[in-house]
């Protein structure tokens, strides 16, 4: 199993390629539990809001640099450059999001 | 005893509409109940309308039409459409019997979210065996147009010990359709698998080998396929948290319009089930005796009651306790703690002789309405 998660964690954002949800994938907000949740067969991640504002930008016209830009634009604030890098590696592993 | 009025009431995410007890299909484990031909009705449209927008307010948002055979149900576009409407995620979990392309688009349209297709081996000669109908190509097929057309596609191969000697050639054929997740269910034995479970139930050496199997695969596959894998409990020595604890997250509603917390709660004695004809979804989660008979921890008895891992697993499954003790009070044999756990050794002994003694005398009892009418008349 080591080895099958190094595998995996290698996977990471390339700077230049936009960002897309997966279509096998649901975004969506449930109104029951007051927050976004992603939906897919036999499972539902809750996520809590930071990672929902970052999820609704992966629309396949934006690239990491320019969600980070939004976000820190959106929030007034700065150096979110990491966290957003860290948390979409995480998406991408999950097969959340994906790219070309 | 039965139902804390302290304990807290969360509200059901998981829904399962068993749409109808009608299927196609005559397979020996299916977890219908084994005397289903007692319960001809079937809730109307309207009905299930209503009941998806009552669970769905109170917060159930996974949802899966199951079956019997949900296709065989002429409303099922309608209520699909009618759950995208209100926002449920939904699953068809389907046999692939009377799968056709136009039916797959229409429910596309209608905004089907997953299908998940059975098949119940890697070969046609022993697919169309346990499902006592040939379907194999047919369901290798509708496998491929799931994919063809965008859905999600899950794959599920109901593992026992009549295929799981296939377990490397099951996974050749869900990587060759291009499954995006297998699910590898250790049959769990409730209803016909529980009478069949001489027939079925595989030695603790082929499952192991199978588990091995499927575990370098898993690997092997990572990021491209998820394995979902059910674990045969009787080879484990601590109980499934079964249904993530009784009436705290899924709500079955059978063919017929009974409320279970469990897809086999129905054999449980005395529960006094509601039926969504006479109260609301709401009322039934909520208020009624069968949703809070085993809600939070104050039921349990010894040596569940002491035991610093209930709020782990719940005491197991009652279901379990109720098939193999007696006593659906008892802590799930399962567990290694329990004073009943040799009854799963006598079960596992059983089956083994059953499979050395090579024996035709007993042969499968096929899930159909002939084999039905026989447990509804007992």
């Amino acid at each position: 199993m080591k080895h099958s998660q190094n595998q995996i964690l290698n996977m990471t954002i390339t700077p230049d390629q936009p960002i897309k949800f997966s279509p096998l994938h649901r975004l969506q907000w449930e109104e029951a539990q007051q927050k976004y949740v992603i939906l897919y067969p036999e499972g539902m991640v809750e996520l809590n809001q930071s990672s929902a504002e970052i999820l609704k930008l992966c629309d396949s016209t934006r690239t990491l640099a320019q969600i980070v830009s939004e976000l820190e634009q959106k929030f007034d604030t700065t150096g979110l450059t990491n966290d957003i890098t860290a948390f979409l590696g995480v998406a991408l592993q999950n097969g959340w999001i994906n790219q070309n | 005893m039965a139902g804390s009025t302290k304990t807290n009431i969360t509200p059901p995410r998981w829904l399962l509409a068993e749409l109808t007890y009608s299927c196609p299909l005559q397979c020996p484990y299916c977890s219908n109940p084994i005397d289903y031909a007692n319960y001809q009705s079937e809730l109307s449209t309207e009905d299930w309308k209503r009941v998806l927008t009552e669970a769905r307010k109170m917060g159930a948002v996974q949802l899966g039409f199951s079956g019997g055979e949900p296709l065989t149900r002429k409303d099922l576009p309608e209520l699909v459409k009618h759950a995208r409407d209100l926002g449920y995620y939904s699953n068809l979990i389907t046999s692939g019997y009377g799968m056709t392309e136009e039916k797959i688009l229409q429910l596309k349209e209608a905004g089907l979210d997953h299908i998940q297709v059975s098949i119940q081996a890697s070969t046609q000669e022993l697919n169309d065996h346990i499902a006592g109908t040939a379907s194999f190509e047919h369901k290798k097929t509708v496998a491929r147009l799931v994919k063809k057309h965008g859905y999600p596609m899950v794959l599920c191969v109901v593992l026992h010990r009549e295929n799981i000697h296939q377990m490397p050639e099951i996974l050749a054929m869900a990587e060759e359709l291009g499954a995006d997740y297998l699910e590898l269910a250790n049959t769990q034995y409730y209803g016909w698998a529980h009478i069949n479970r001489d027939l079925l139930l595989p030695t603790q050496e082929q499952f192991e080998q199978a588990e091995q199997i499927a575990q370098a695969f898993k690997e092997k596959v990572a990021g491209k396929m998820k394995i979902y894998y059910v674990v045969p409990d009787y080879y484990e020595d601590r109980p499934k948290a079964c249904m993530n604890g009784w009436g705290t997250t899924f709500l079955t509603i059978a063919p017929d319009g009974v409320a279970l917390p469990c897809h086999s709660a129905r054999e449980l004695p005395g529960l006094d089930c509601p039926n969504v004809n006479d109260y609301s979804i709401s009322e039934i989660w909520n208020g009624s005796k069968a949703f809070n008979f085993f809600r939070g921890l104050e039921w349990m008895k010894e040596p569940c009651r002491s035991c610093d891992e209930k709020e782990k697993d719940f005491g197991g499954c009652r279901c379990q306790a109720y098939l193999l003790t007696g006593d659906m009070y008892n802590t799930d044999p399962v567990c290694s703690k329990s004073p009943d756990r040799h009854r799963i050794q006598q079960a596992i002994t059983s089956a083994k002789t059953c499979a050395s003694s090579n024996s035709q005398e007993k042969p499968l009892i096929f899930r159909n309405s002939k084999n039905s009418r026989i447990f509804a008349k007992n």
